[in-house]
């Protein structure tokens, strides 16, 4: 890029690989594209060189509404002393391994 | 030089063969595919640190490197056609311009960005429908190259032809850029569909397809691109270009000597 001008880069991506079948895909990272084909071949050259994925979505950073940093506190800490919502007060026989 | 080198005239009697090509023969053809490999490779290396964007940069730099991994295993294949224990990196590093067999088209310079891309829709088209058709060579090990490098090359033209068509149907400048890329690196083309002795040979027995076959393919798929990406395909003319026989532009001593010179200089050094 000649210019650090960031209205005329290309927009950004968010790219999540999916790394066999089964799994979820994961947000891997992000990257610059001129449109989502543009961002899926860059994201198959970027994040997948090592056999990291078999799928890979893309999505227009701006299209991603995030939680405000500074609600975090209303948003999370009610769930703080909730620890009844954890299944922690169960007896797990020792015959059951793979719980 | 070798005498494997001096001509493409089959030898004496060799259609006589029952198993195929000679050996020699073999070795020439399997040159001119991984002579283009190596030298494309090594033109798309030039780009790493100068793309117009980082994500190009390994895209780039990704073609490149499966082109150099087609070219080890074509050039391995040759050096034990050939019999005389050359293996890839004598063949790779240790042989002048003269020897080199890649159509000359694989070595012209890489210019801006738009004609690197034209170049490399050529070629991509080009080398999918000759390695579709490889897949069925008679020479297994051959078929199982191409098998290979089908799948690379199938990326590789989605990557090229993808971007011709955002040049070509572009901007005012980056549509005359590649216009004049096209036309510039068109005459080019025509090398890679004629058929000389060395490749009617191959076809005879099998190890290779007609090329004919291999030119009606590649307008098939390149017709489309350059439709999508408002480029006129243009005129075939006359041409006078043998770089399948060893007869180079000066481009590709240059790139050679770069290519080559930690051998040359350190000879026999590894890490």
């Amino acid at each position: 890029m000649s210019t650090l001008d960031v209205s005329r880069q290309w927009p950004l991506y968010e790219v999540f690989v999916r790394a066999r079948g089964g799994l979820d895909h994961k947000h891997v990272g992000s990257l610059h594209a001129a449109d989502a084909r543009m961002a899926i071949d860059h994201a198959r050259d970027l994040y997948t060189r090592r056999l990291e994925g078999v799928s890979i979505w893309v999505v227009a950073s701006k299209d991603i509404t995030a939680s405000d940093p500074s609600e975090t506190e209303s948003l999370f800490e009610p769930a703080r002393d909730k620890i009844y919502r954890h299944p922690t007060f169960y007896e797990i026989p020792d015959e059951v391994k793979t719980l | 030089m070798s005498a494997a080198f001096g001509t493409d005239a089959p030898a004496p009697g060799s259609c006589a063969r029952p198993h195929g090509p000679d050996e020699g023969a073999l070795f020439r053809y399997l040159l001119r595919l991984g002579d283009l490999s190596l030298v494309l490779g090594q033109r798309l290396g030039e780009w790493l640190g100068h793309s117009p964007a980082l994500e190009e940069d390994l895209g780039l730099a990704n073609i490149a490197l499966d082109l150099i991994g087609q070219a080890r295993l074509l050039l391995s294949y040759a050096g034990e056609a050939e019999g005389r224990g050359r293996g890839e990196d004598e063949l790779a590093f240790l042989r002048e311009h003269r020897e080199y067999r890649n159509p000359i088209l694989a070595e012209q310079p890489n210019g801006d960005f738009g004609c690197t891309i034209v170049r490399q829709v050529l070629i991509d088209a080009y080398q999918l429908e000759l390695y579709e058709r490889l897949e069925a060579s008679s020479d297994p090990r051959l078929a199982a190259i191409a098998a290979k490098s089908v799948k690379e090359i199938r990326y590789h033209l989605r990557y090229s032809g993808g971007w011709l068509v955002r040049l070509g149907d572009g901007t005012e400048e980056s549509h005359a850029r590649v216009r004049s890329a096209l036309d510039a690196l068109w005459p080019y083309t025509a090398e890679l569909f004629a058929e000389d002795t060395l490749d009617r040979m191959m076809a005879e027995h099998g190890v290779a397809p007609r090329l004919a076959e291999v030119h009606a393919g590649w307008l098939r798929r390149l017709d489309p691109i350059l439709a999508e990406a408002t480029l006129e395909r243009p005129r075939d003319r006359p041409y006078s270009w043998h770089g399948k026989r060893g007869e180079h532009s000066e481009h590709l001593g240059y790139l050679l000597a770069e290519m080559q010179y930690l051998q040359r200089a350190y000879p026999g050094a590894r890490w």
